[in-house]
């Protein structure tokens, strides 16, 4: 027995949850006494993911396909299949992403498996359970699941956990096919549009964020937001009532009926902090406010404050970020 | 075109969660049940493609003890043609996708639709099991969802972009905004959904996989360190010297 990982790559590069996946597949195995196998998808570099040793994983299996570069559930879940069957994997990690939980949800059924997404911490495995933990109720609580059955799966929550780099240790990389065919690729995207991304950070796995609400009061004073984000290296984001009025897109959403996200730094800026709103942001490390009004409910949900007006410490803060760098 | 739409029965997105004492349960008392707001996507978009169609029929399909009736005829308020209430506590997403499944099958539906995920258990699960059970396609999330004939085109949110993908039916897909604006009953809808059929049926098949042992709230801040406007930029050297996120 083994556990796989599922290993997400864009561009080249392997996608920075997918590192932490790595690394939590890798523990996992550790804490089971053997060792973990990777399967990469998406369009992959060998170089880079024999660099996936540094996280602990000693194998990568690689089917150089040239259809799987971009996703298709079937294909994918055929490929990951086969690859745990091959592996004898009694446990498969994957990232808890849009791919992660499409895929993981389909061999769960294929695999017989048990499946607990969005987990958030390793599992406990003592006296003979295996424990996850992982978020429910959109954010506002955790629930502590006990998987059942000789084989699991599991999606782990985005910046929940932090990535090993063993720096110099290398995977060995093998090719690897599913024999897959035609049929296998019928629900293939017909086309793939991406987003311009502010400095390239992806929401979800932004590291630092920064988000404004209504207190910005219109669209086009977004720019104080978008200079703050570019000098902190973060990502933009929005409260619902913002995406609502269609001043942000939809997918810049945070909240319960949004995306919830776990960064480093959150920083919010003329958001009064709605029950809806913090359910979304409440895991991220360090949460900070502005606001001008000093009973915003944000404030009791935060650690650092600024009772002050945006406008007036949005362009501060920006000059402040360029001065230490 | 034959849709079922599966909704979940949900705390209200205002509730404060709490639990019972014991960690065990989640403490209902006094809280306020919805439709999950993800599910009203899938039911609207299901109701305006039916009547762009001119014909067909809306199913609505909830797994959930007589409590959830309320927000069933609230669906059929809304447009729903019939329901169907699988007369069982939700165990986990494994179960709840055999009962639709089973039922997807039994009445040959065409379009499975649901929310992309609860906003209570937030499994993100039961659509690609379902499709899995059935052996059709699944496109989770969907963000748009057009019909033609038999063929659907949708564009499904992937991280940083979409895709645009077109399957034949059957299928299912699991919706978020912006599909559509979901609606509210009107007072006609509510008194035509009183008579509308509301079937129900035992659940089938095998016991859940996961089960909960217990639940925890996430911990508590230690309070906010307040900085003044006027020296707002000091701020940023907290960032970096003393909580070292920068």
């Amino acid at each position: 027995m083994s556990v796989l990982v599922v290993v997400e790559c864009a561009d080249g590069e392997v996608k920075k949850s997918s590192l932490e996946v790595a690394s939590y597949g890798a523990q996992v195995a550790a804490q089971l006494g053997t060792t973990a196998t990777a399967i990469a998808v998406g369009e992959a570099n060998e170089a880079n993911l024999a660099k996936l040793g540094e996280q602990g994983i000693t194998k990568v299996l690689y089917d150089a396909e040239p259809r799987l570069k971009d996703f298709v559930n079937n294909a994918y879940t055929k490929l990951i299949a086969t690859a745990a069957e091959q592996e004898q994997a009694k446990i498969i990690v994957l990232a808890n992403s849009n791919i992660g939980a499409a895929v993981g949800s389909r061999l769960s059924v294929r695999l017989k498996a048990s499946l607990a997404t969005n987990v958030v911490e390793l599992p406990k495995t003592d006296n003979g359970q295996f424990l996850v933990r992982r978020g429910a109720f959109s954010g506002k609580a955790f629930s502590d699941v006990v998987l059942s059955g000789d084989r699991k799966i599991i999606a782990v929550k985005k910046n929940s956990t932090e990535a090993r780099h063993d720096a110099g240790k290398t995977a060995e990389v093998t090719g690897f096919s599913a024999q897959l065919s035609d049929a296998d690729f019928a629900d293939a995207p017909t086309q793939v549009v991406m987003q311009d991304q502010a400095g390239g950070i992806l929401l979800p796995e932004a590291e630092r964020v920064v988000s404004g609400g209504r207190g910005m009061k219109g669209p086009e004073n977004w720019g104080l937001i978008e200079d703050l984000a570019k000098a902190l290296g973060a990502a933009t984001a929005c409260s619902k009532p913002v995406s609502d009025v269609d001043w942000r897109p939809h997918h810049e959403h945070v909240g319960q009926t949004g995306i919830t996200i776990s960064p480093n730094l959150y920083i919010a800026c003329g958001i009064s902090g709605a029950i809806q709103h913090l359910a979304g942001v409440n895991s991220s490390k360090v949460i900070v406010v502005i606001n001008k009004d000093p009973e915003a409910p944000f404030f009791k949900a935060a650690d650092y404050g600024i009772v002050g007006d945006v406008f007036d410490v949005l362009p501060k803060l920006t000059a402040a970020v360029k001065e230490l760098n | 075109m034959k849709f079922l739409v599966c909704i979940s029965n949900v705390p209200d997105t205002t509730t404060k969660i709490a639990f019972t004492p014991d960690n065990k349960e989640f403490n209902k008392a006094g809280v306020q049940f919805v439709i999950n707001p993800w599910d009203e996507y899938a039911l609207t978009r299901a109701i305006e493609l039916k009547e762009a169609a001119g014909s067909g029929t809306v199913t609505v399909l909830n797994v959930g003890e007589a409590d959830t009736e309320p927000n069933i005829r609230k669906a059929l308020a809304i447009g729903a043609d019939d329901a169907i209430r699988v007369n069982a506590v939700p165990q986990d997403a494994y179960f709840v996708a055999e009962q639709i499944a089973a039922i997807a099958k039994d009445g040959a539906y065409d379009v499975i639709l649901m929310g992309k995920e609860s906003i209570d258990y937030n499994g993100f699960q039961v659509h690609g099991m379902v499709g899995e059970m059935l052996g059709i396609p699944t496109v989770a999330p969907a963000m748009k969802l057009d019909m033609s004939g038999n063929t659907a085109t949708l564009e499904r949110e992937i991280e940083g972009g979409k895709e645009i993908v077109t399957v034949n039916t059957p299928f299912v897909a699991s919706c978020q905004q912006p599909m559509c604006e979901p609606r509210i009953p009107n007072m006609r809808g509510i008194m035509t959904a009183r008579t509308k059929p509301l079937k129900v049926v035992p659940a089938v098949g095998e016991p859940a996989r996961t089960t909960v042992a217990e639940f925890a709230l996430p911990p508590k801040k230690q309070g906010v360190k307040l900085i003044p406007a006027e020296t707002a930029g000091d701020l940023i050297k907290l960032l970096r010297n003393e909580a070292k996120v920068i």
